[in-house]
């Protein structure tokens, strides 16, 4: 007798969400980012307006200038969703908790060199109320976004900003003693210090934003587009080749992060300016706006980290970020 | 099934991980020929066949090491040329 054995092939009826269908097809099955995040904002049935703003209704695509016909053109092309999201970070955190543990066990920042340490002191950790801000302001751009990919970007983003105030604070505590001098000081330089006061004004002023598209270009193009290469990337690396090369240890996640957040950015404002005429000028007149105001704000801060070449670090820095937005169709 | 001698053929498991590399592969190799068989999926070309890890990586928005292939691969025909940015199946 033999037996035989048959294969036989179980097609599912449907392969993906009805509304993931319409998007794209049935043909293939939707990613968990597609299913995760496309048409999750809420459109419709709201009922009454919110008390604090009777012009919107709660959730309003009004709140920006900017207009889409489709506020899911953009996608986020790291598919970060709560679980990529967390797995990607879980790692990361992993290795800098290593590293931090590493350095104090052997007590590397102690033997640092004092200017090294000053360094540290002056320019890196007054950054932990930039990274608070940071992480204020992308709270505010997921409050009052519009769009489930655009929304969960910058909700992902507050907490990335977050987490970065207390790798700073970490290095703050780390580099006195576990006492928290290194963190009161930075404190009073970032309220009284002249040279932080003209970033600290820009960046009160961004909190006090209406429209948060323009939130969304201040902060996360043009802000973090001239902070990270330059003080992240360019004044560590000054700071390794001074002896400094712990501290590059400690600030890993920093420049990580930033060669992430560049591929969304970009993605963001070359779907955002095709959309329209109007929108591509809005934009670009946001990038012109905010990367003068910020990057003149930042001219003391750049002196006092970089002494007489400050000016010019600044200056390439600026045309980096400007180049890079002039390929994603923005007029720089 | 093809009987052809020059054809290379990779087979993967029909599963979330290897949708993305099956997909990168219909995008880099033009007449590839897919055929869905119960729990595997089964991609063959007359000549030669390549995984790029560019193409696979955009696809799922991360780094990927061409090595993580081999956790869906069943089967495969063809001599292999493996670097770090792809896997290529040819004949002759």
């Amino acid at each position: 007798m033999s037996i035989e054995i048959s294969a036989k092939a179980i097609t599912p009826i449907r392969l993906s969400y009805g509304n993931l269908e319409e998007r794209f097809g049935n043909k293939r099955p939707a990613s968990r980012y597609q299913e995760a995040v496309y048409d999750v904002q809420p459109t419709a049935n709201f009922q009454y307006r919110p008390l604090w703003d009777k012009n919107h209704e709660i959730y309003d695509t009004g709140r920006t200038a900017i207009v889409m016909e489709d506020w899911y053109s953009f996608a986020d092309p790291r598919q970060y969703y709560y679980g990529t999201y967390t797995i990607a970070r879980a790692k990361q955190q992993e290795v800098a908790e290593h590293n931090y543990a590493f350095v104090d066990k052997r007590d590397l920042l102690d033997e640092l060199p004092d200017d090294i340490k000053q360094a540290v002191r002056d320019i890196l950790v007054p950054l932990r109320h930039v990274e608070w801000a940071a992480n204020m302001n992308n709270c505010q751009i997921d409050c009052m976004g519009y769009g489930t990919t655009i929304c969960s970007v910058a909700m992902f983003n507050a907490m990335d900003h977050l987490g970065m105030a207390q790798y700073i604070s970490r290095i703050g505590l780390l580099i006195d003693g576990n006492e928290v001098t290194a963190l009161d000081a930075a404190k009073k330089d970032w309220m009284d210090a002249p040279e932080w006061q003209g970033l600290r004004h820009a960046i009160e002023d961004m909190f006090v934003l209406e429209d948060w598209f323009e939130l969304m270009v201040a902060q996360n193009f043009v802000l973090d587009g001239l902070i990270f290469p330059l003080l992240w990337d360019r004044f560590e690396r000054k700071l390794s080749q001074n002896g400094g090369g712990t501290i590059a240890m400690l600030t890993e996640f920093m420049s990580e992060w930033y060669s992430e957040t560049v591929r969304w950015t970009n993605a963001l404002a070359k779907v955002t300016a095709q959309e329209s005429e109007a929108n591509q000028q809005l934009l670009s007149s946001w990038l012109d706006k905010w990367t003068n105001r910020l990057s003149e704000a930042l001219e003391p801060v750049a002196e006092k980290a970089f002494g007489t070449e400050g000016a010019a670090e600044l200056a390439e820095v600026k045309q980096e970020l400007l180049a890079r937005f002039g390929k994603q169709g923005l007029t720089v | 099934m093809s009987g052809k001698k020059n054809t290379a053929f990779l087979i993967f498991q029909d599963n979330e991980d290897a949708r993305p590399i099956i997909e990168a592969v219909e995008q880099d190799n033009p007449g590839v020929n897919i055929q869905y068989q119960p729990g595997m999926v089964r991609l063959e070309r007359a000549g030669s066949l390549i995984v790029k890890r560019e193409t696979v990586e955009e696809l799922i928005g991360r780094e990927w090491d061409v090595q993580e292939m081999h956790l869906v691969l069943i089967s495969l025909a063809g001599n292999v040329d493996e670097d770090d940015d792809k896997f290529e199946l040819s004949w002759g």
